[in-house]
C-alpha cells in the first residue's frame, strides 16, 4: 500500500486520474445504490456520518493517544443543540448553517469541559472516566424534562426541521437534468462535502506543529513535555477539536433522522465508534474511514440474516440485533488478536507494536 | 431521621453487594493490571444461570426446601461463572498479557459486549420476575426498618470475603497471588507458577461475582442481560474509591459507595430543592469516581498508583 502511494507520487498526472475517478465514483454512488431503493442511500448517509464521528475520535484517541469512551456524549450534544434550535419543542426555527457552527461551539465548549478534569489521568483510567462522563450527560438528558422541560426525557424531540438552503428543502425531491435528487440524496452530497472538510483538516492537522506535538504526547507524555510542549494546551485542543467535530455530526444526524431521543446515545455507539477507529487503524486517516464504512455498512447486509434463517430453519433462530452485535464484540477481540495495529495501520503504530511499546 | 437511618440500611445492604463485585476488579486489576470489563457481566451470566436453575427446580419439584433449591442454584451459577472466567482468561487476555495496554483493555471491552449477547440470545431481551423465595419478616429499629432477606444479604457478603481474606493471607496459594501482584517477574523466579496465580484470581473472582449476581437479582427480583453492565460500572467505582489493588480497599469502597448513593438518592431532592430528583442516583456513583481519579487517584487505602499506562 504504502509502495504503492510513493509509486503514485512520483507520477503526479495518474494520481490526478485517481483522484478523478474516485471523486466520479462518489458522486455517481447515491444513484447507483438508489436504483436498488432510498434505503441504500440512507445506509450510504449513516457510514458517512459514522465516519465523520469515526475521524473525529481519531484526533482524540489516534493522534493524542486519549483513550475516550464517552464520545457519543458530543455527538448528543450536537444533535440535541441543532434539535432545540430547529423545532416546534421551543418554538425555534433557526437556519441550518447558523446552527451548525453553533453545535460545532457548544460541543467543543463539552469537550474543553469535559478535558480540563481529566490531564493528570492516562490510558485505562482516563478511559473510565470518560465513560462516566458520556453516561452522565445521558443520564441528565434523559431526565431534564423536569422542572423545566428542556430536553423532553425519554420521549425525545421530534418534528425537527429539514435542512434547507435557500429555496431548496432536503425534505423534497427535485429534479435536476433528468435525475431525481431525493432528500437522501441531497443529504449524501451534504454529508460528503462535511466529510471531506473534516478529512482536509484533519490530514493538515496531522502533518502540522500541532499533530506532531499530539504524537509526542501519545508516545512519551514526559519526554513531550521535557520537549517544551505545553501538555495542557495540546491535550484540550484535542478533545476540543475532536467533540466539535462529533458535534457537527450529531447536528446532521438529527437533520436527517428528524426525530432524537436518548436512546441513540448510549455507551454502545461509544464502543461502536471506538471499534471502527480500532478497526481500521488509529492515527491513520485512510484506515479510520475504511473501518467506519465497513462497521456501518457490513451490519446492514446482516439484516438479511432474519430472512435467510427463515428459509434455511423455518424459524427465527437467532435474534438478528443480538447477532449485529455479538458480531462487533467478536471483531474487536480477533481484531486485538490478529492485526492490533488495524486492518490498515498507520506507520508509527506498526513499528510500536513491533517492538512491544507501550502506548 | 428516620430516612437517615433507612438509606443507611439500604445502602450497607446494596454496598455488601457492590463490595462483592469490586473485589473480582481489583484483584485482576492487582495482579495483571486490567479493566476486566467482562467482569459485570459475569455477575449477570451468574443471576441468570440461578434464575434458570431456581425457577426450573420450583416448578419441578414442590417437595424440595426453598433453602436447598437456592443452595443448588447458587452452585450452578458459581460453576458456570468459573468456568467462564477462565477461559475467559485463557482464550483472550492470557495471548495479549504482553501487548500493548490498549489491546487487553479492548478485547475486554468486546468480550462484555459478545456475552451481554450470548446472553441475550439464550434468556432473551425481557426483563425475567424472580419470585419472592423468602417470606418478607421486617424488623424494625429507631425508626427505619430492615427485612431478613437484607440481613442475608450482609451476613453471607461479610462471610465470603472473611472467607477470601483468609484465603489471601493465609494459604500458599494467597501468598503466591500477593507476590505476583507484586512483582510477576521475581514471583517467577522464585518458582510461582504465575499463570496458576492470575488464572486463580479470575476464578475466586468470579465465584464472587455468581454470589452478587444472586444477591442483586433476589433483592430486586428481576434479572435481564444488561444488569451486570450498570453494576459493574458501579462496583469498579467501589474498587476505585477504595484503592484499586487492595482487597480491604474494595470492601471498604463498596460499602461506602452504596451508602453515599443511597444517601444521595434519598436527599437529593431537598438538596436541589426540587429540581433534581432520585432518578439522578446513577450519577452520583459517575461523579465519585470522577472526583477520587482526580484529587485521589489512589483511592482512600491505595498506596502509590504511579504512572500505570
Amino acid at each position: 500500500m504504502a509502495d504503492f502511494l510513493t509509486r503514485l507520487k512520483q507520477h503526479p498526472a495518474a494520481l490526478w486520474v485517481g483522484f478523478a475517478l474516485i471523486a466520479a465514483a462518489l458522486a455517481m454512488l447515491p444513484f447507483i445504490v438508489g436504483m436498488q431503493g432510498q434505503t441504500w442511500v440512507r445506509v450510504l448517509n449513516t457510514a458517512l456520518l459514522y465516519v465523520m464521528l469515526a475521524l473525529g475520535l481519531n484526533i482524540v484517541v489516534g493522534f493524542a493517544g486519549l483513550l475516550d469512551l464517552g464520545y457519543i456524549a458530543f455527538y448528543a450534544v450536537g444533535a440535541y443543540t441543532y434539535a432545540l434550535l430547529a423545532s416546534p419543542h421551543f418554538g425555534l426555527h433557526l437556519p441550518f448553517w447558523i446552527i451548525l457552527p453553533i453545535g460545532f461551539l457548544v460541543a467543543c465548549v463539552f469537550g474543553v469541559l469535559l478535558g480540563a478534569p481529566v490531564l493528570k489521568l492516562r490510558g485505562d483510567y482516563l478511559a473510565i472516566v470518560t465513560l462516566g462522563f458520556g453516561e452522565i450527560v445521558r443520564i441528565f438528558i434523559n431526565n431534564l424534562n423536569e422542572p423545566i422541560n428542556i430536553t423532553n426525557g425519554p420521549q425525545g424531540i421530534t418534528l425537527i426541521d429539514p435542512v434547507r438552503l435557500g429555496p431548496i428543502s432536503f425534505s423534497r425531491t427535485n429534479e435536476f437534468a433528468g435525475l431525481d435528487f431525493t432528500g437522501p440524496v441531497k443529504y449524501y452530497y451534504l454529508l460528503l462535502v462535511l466529510v471531506l472538510v473534516i478529512i482536509v483538516v484533519n490530514v493538515r492537522l496531522q502533518d502540522s506543529r500541532i499533530g506532531r506535538a499530539w504524537e509526542a504526547i501519545r508516545e512519551d507524555e514526559t519526554a513531550a513535555q521535557a520537549m517544551g510542549i505545553n501538555l495542557r494546551n495540546m491535550k484540550l485542543l484535542a478533545f476540543a477539536m475532536g467533540a466539535s467535530f462529533g458535534g457537527v455530526a450529531g447536528g446532521m444526524f438529527s437533520a436527517i433522522q428528524g426525530f432524537i431521543s436518548p436512546e441513540s446515545f448510549g455507551l454502545f455507539e461509544s464502543i461502536i465508534v471506538l471499534a471502527m477507529v480500532v478497526l481500521g487503524g488509529m492515527g491513520n486517516i485512510p484506515g479510520v474511514i475504511l473501518g467506519a464504512v465497513l462497521l456501518s455498512v457490513f451490519p446492514e447486509a446482516l439484516r438479511y440474516l432474519a430472512p435467510l434463517q427463515k428459509a434455511v430453519f423455518g424459524s427465527e433462530v437467532i435474534d438478528p440485533e443480538a447477532a449485529r452485535l455479538l458480531i462487533f464484540g467478536l471483531a474487536m477481540i480477533l481484531i486485538m488478536h490478529f492485526r492490533p495495529a488495524g486492518l490498515l495501520p498507520s506507520e508509527v503504530r506498526k513499528r510500536e507494536l513491533a517492538t512491544g511499546r507501550e502506548t | 431521621m428516620d430516612i437517615f437511618l433507612q438509606q443507611i440500611v439500604n445502602g450497607v445492604t446494596l454496598g455488601s453487594i457492590y463490595a462483592l463485585v469490586a473485589l473480582g476488579y481489583t484483584m485482576v486489576y492487582g495482579i495483571i493490571g486490567l479493566i476486566n470489563f467482562a467482569h459485570g457481566e459475569v455477575v449477570m451470566i451468574g443471576a441468570l444461570t440461578a434464575f434458570s436453575v431456581i425457577t426450573g427446580l420450583l416448578g419441578a419439584s414442590a417437595g424440595m426446601p426453598v433453602g436447598l433449591i437456592v443452595a443448588l442454584g447458587l452452585a450452578a451459577a458459581v460453576l458456570v461463572c468459573t468456568v467462564l472466567a477462565f477461559s475467559i482468561e485463557k482464550v483472550a487476555y492470557r495471548p495479549l498479557r504482553r501487548a500493548s495496554r490498549l489491546a487487553p483493555l479492548i478485547t475486554a471491552i468486546g468480550m462484555s459486549i459478545v456475552l451481554q449477547n450470548v446472553a441475550m440470545m439464550i434468556w432473551g431481551r425481557n426483563y425475567l420476575r424472580f419470585p419472592e423465595l423468602f417470606a418478607t419478616e421486617r424488623y424494625v429499629f429507631g425508626g427505619a426498618s430492615i427485612t431478613g432477606l437484607q440481613i442475608a444479604i450482609v451476613l453471607l457478603a461479610a462471610g465470603v470475603m472473611a472467607l477470601l481474606l483468609l484465603m489471601i493471607h493465609k494459604t500458599r496459594l494467597g501468598t503466591a497471588m500477593r507476590a505476583t501482584a507484586q512483582n510477576p517477574e521475581v514471583a517467577g523466579l522464585m518458582g510461582i507458577n504465575i499463570n496458576t496465580a492470575i488464572s486463580v484470581a479470575f476464578v475466586v473472582g468470579a465465584a464472587l461475582a455468581a454470589v452478587a449476581g444472586l444477591m442483586v437479582m433476589t433483592y430486586y427480583q428481576v434479572a435481564y442481560y444488561h444488569m451486570g453492565f450498570i453494576l459493574g460500572l458501579k462496583a469498579f467505582t467501589a474498587a476505585v474509591l477504595g484503592g484499586i489493588g487492595n482487597l480491604a480497599g474494595a470492601m471498604l469502597g463498596g460499602l461506602l459507595l452504596g451508602v453515599i448513593e443511597a444517601l444521595g438518592a434519598g436527599y437529593i431532592g431537598d438538596l436541589t430543592f426540587g429540581v433534581l430528583g432520585s432518578h439522578y442516583q446513577d450519577v452520583f456513583a459517575f461523579f465519585v469516581l470522577i472526583t477520587v481519579l482526580i484529587f485521589r487517584p489512589s483511592g482512600l487505602l491505595g498506596e502509590r498508583v504511579g504512572d500505570r499506562a
